[in-house]
């Protein structure tokens, strides 16, 4: 486990509340503002960044999702330009963990040793590779873990108690426990329902279990936030942005400021969780 | 083309046939590439599928449905004008055309809803591309009466017009998907954001030899009746094997179920057709193999059309069913280990045979098998007349009708 993802949940729990994990396309709408809205996440109270990056078929993602991995792909986004906006975030940030987040094909292509060096250098501290079950962990899994980069697994509803000590027998960092069976930005289920869930998981692992798939607004942030350790924002994320784009998908001088005031709100959200007040 | 991570080709192995190992792997290709939550699901899927394939009760379902509803077995037929014509080697077909809805596609839609109806399962998805799997999943739905959803890309909603209307007719919902060019990848793309979403209730019948293991491997066997029947036929009809065996490719299905009974056969050469397009030299072509590298998509990975960073490339064909930028992962091996030979067909190639056939056999064939057809046609006269040719025609042309009257220019 990279020291700054460990530092950083133990940090956010000597304060008594969850982690706020926010997500954005890297690309989306160009490098740049990408860029912009990366280095403003903390600012607004972001603890983790997910990174996502763009690909071609995103068959775990809903709607919003894949539009904004068009748009970062029409902006000419790659692979090598998601490290680059990874290593100039790291060069003023040294403190935010930032994950990785997207489909296996693309660090494929591009070379899992290389790919793993590069990510390292940018100052990458964790991988969720939608596509790649615990079955197939020789491919990224392994390899990244010996470099000392955290691969963060998915679990499920359908993630029974059976099959839990598989799916979190390589998992370090944190476990992402994705609310619903479906795609990205879908409804949010029963609190209840998803405080059960993340008990059950704590059953089988020491690490953090972070909730997502359907987190919003600050009041589900601070509802979700209750039973979990930390909270997964991405949808909404995207959503603010994209609503902020002239018609031809070009950022606006609203894009940063729209994702900034967001994920204040949601952090307010994360702090009032257990009704402790912190900061 | 020679690609530098395949200088050193992988041994031979004993029998080509004894694929995938346990993790669903033939060679690199293969293996299990998808989402977490669809992970339980498909680990059920083989579970019922090892027991099914051993079940007599199972296997003699599947033959009593394959005799009286698709009417097995197809003929062997011995094509004697295009022979004469072509003057070279004798020329077979498999008329797979003749099942019940078309085609082949019929073989793994009743092997596949009988294992989602041994899992409990009360929703059938599918995704389509020429719509011949899509149309055979709704007759199966139908059959067992077990509502069906059909994924197909808003292109080919378009062009493969007769198709989308027999699926409503049989009860089916289509979803035209408009993501992407429209066509069978994005179809599948949604297909699998369905199942994710509907887990508990719904069983995807993926339509080719492709996907998460165990599909390639069960599509596979469902479809080998076509090369088991052709090697009993072809032995009482010739007394001996063929020479060469030659299938179209897009997915793969029709494909590995005429070879896979062949592939330990050491003098039957082998051949797959891939769609070459409007040519090889841009983008407008479905020619994974030959013009393609090895990538990760859809749950397996196989040779893929895509760019240096790995985004998928849309691909195109005039035949709907191989406008697809994969290929199964058993044939990618295949490839690679030699026992395969796979070659592109250029569309207007392919709408010349499809014309030579219907006016010298009276058989209107698909867009599909006709670019395996215009193989035969440059293969057979270089071939002596004792030499023997089996091609699989997969599917009737039908469907294709007014896309190729359109081309042709002839009156409504």
């Amino acid at each position: 486990m990279t020291a700054r993802m460990e530092q950083r949940f133990t940090d956010v729990a000597a304060e008594g509340r969850p982690v706020l994990v926010t997500y954005f396309m890297g690309g989306d709408p160009d490098f740049d503002t990408s860029l912009a809205i990366m280095k403003a996440l903390p600012k607004a109270g972001a603890d983790v960044i997910e990174l996502g990056v763009p690909f071609s078929d995103p068959m775990a993602d809903g709607p919003a999702i894949q539009l904004a991995g068009q748009r970062a792909l029409k902006a000419g986004q790659t692979l090598a330009k998601t490290l680059e906006l990874a290593r100039r975030f790291r060069a003023e940030d040294q403190r935010t963990p930032i994950v990785l987040m997207g489909y296996y094909n693309p660090i494929y292509v591009y070379g899992v040793e290389r790919f793993l060096e590069d990510a390292l250098d940018a100052g990458v501290d964790g991988l969720i590779i939608v596509d790649l079950p615990p079955e197939m962990d020789d491919e990224l899994c392994i390899p990244a873990l010996e470099k000392g980069i955290n691969f963060i697994r998915l679990a499920t509803p359908t993630t029974d108690d059976r099959r839990l000590p598989k799916v979190l027998e390589n998992t370090s960092g944190f476990v992402y426990y994705v609310s619903m069976n479906g795609i990205t930005g879908s409804a949010l289920p029963e609190p209840a329902l998803i405080a059960g869930a993340v008990a059950r998981i704590k059953t089988h692992t020491q690490l953090p279990v972070c909730v997502g798939f359907g987190v919003k607004t600050a009041d589900h942030a601070r509802v979700i936030g209750a039973s979990a350790d930390g909270v997964v924002v991405g949808t909404a994320i995207v959503n603010q942005i994209a609503s902020s784009l002239t018609e031809e998908g070009g950022a606006t001088e609203a894009t940063v400021p729209g994702v900034e005031a967001l994920v204040r709100g949601l952090s307010a959200g994360v702090r009032a969780a257990r009704a402790v007040a912190a900061e | 083309m020679i690609r530098e991570q395949y200088v050193n080709q992988p041994p031979k192995p004993n029998s080509f046939r004894a694929g995938p190992d346990e993790d669903g792997r033939f060679g690199i290709f293969g293996g299990r590439f998808v989402a977490e939550t669809l992970m339980p699901l498909i680990l059920d899927l083989q579970a019922e599928w090892n027991k099914a394939k051993t079940d007599p009760t199972f296997k003699a379902e599947l033959e009593k449905l394959g005799a009286h509803y698709i009417g097995r077995p197809s003929p062997l037929y011995f094509a004697e004008r295009l022979t004469a014509e072509l003057g070279g080697a004798k020329i077979y077909f498999k008329r797979e055309e003749l099942n019940h809805t078309g085609s082949h596609k019929i073989n793994n839609c009743i092997g596949q809803i009988l294992l989602a109806k041994r899992m409990g399962k009360t929703r059938i998805i599918a995704e389509t591309g020429a719509g011949q799997h899509g149309v055979a999943s709704a007759t199966v739905a139908a059959r067992f009466g077990l509502p069906c959803v059909v994924y197909m890309g808003a292109t080919d909603v378009e062009r493969q017009a007769p198709n989308v209307f027999r699926m409503k007719l049989l009860g089916a919902e289509v979803k035209p998907v408009t993501a992407g060019n429209g066509t069978l990848k994005d179809a599948m793309n949604e297909a699998l954001r369905d199942w994710v979403t509907n887990v508990d209730s719904t069983y995807y019948l993926i339509g080719t030899a492709a996907g998460p293991h165990p599909y390639p491997e069960m599509v596979r066997d469902f479809q080998s009746v076509i090369g088991e029947e052709a090697k009993e036929q072809i032995l009482a009809a010739e007394g001996r094997l063929p020479d060469l065996v030659v299938a179209a490719v897009g997915g793969g299905s029709n494909a590995i179920g005429i070879f896979h009974p062949f592939l330990d056969e050491g003098g039957v050469k082998i051949v797959g057709v891939e769609a070459g397009g409007k040519g090889l030299d841009g983008d407008e072509h479905c020619a994974s193999i030959t013009a393609g590298s090895p990538g990760v998509l859809h749950g397996n990975r196989t040779y893929l059309l895509q760019d240096g960073d790995g985004q998928i490339k849309e691909g195109h064909s005039i035949s709907a069913g191989l406008d697809y930028p994969g290929i199964g992962p058993e044939h990618a091996w295949l490839n690679d280990v030699g026992r395969v030979e796979y070659v592109p067909i250029m569309d207007h190639e392919a709408l010349e045979a499809f014309q030579t056939l219907t006016r010298l056999e009276g058989i209107i064939p698909a867009l599909e098998p006709s670019h395996a057809l215009a193989e035969v046609i440059k293969r057979a006269p270089k071939m002596g007349k004792d030499e023997i040719i089996l091609m699989n025609l997969s599917g009737r042309g039908d469907k294709d009708i007014f896309t190729v009257g359109k081309i042709l220019g002839m009156g409504q």
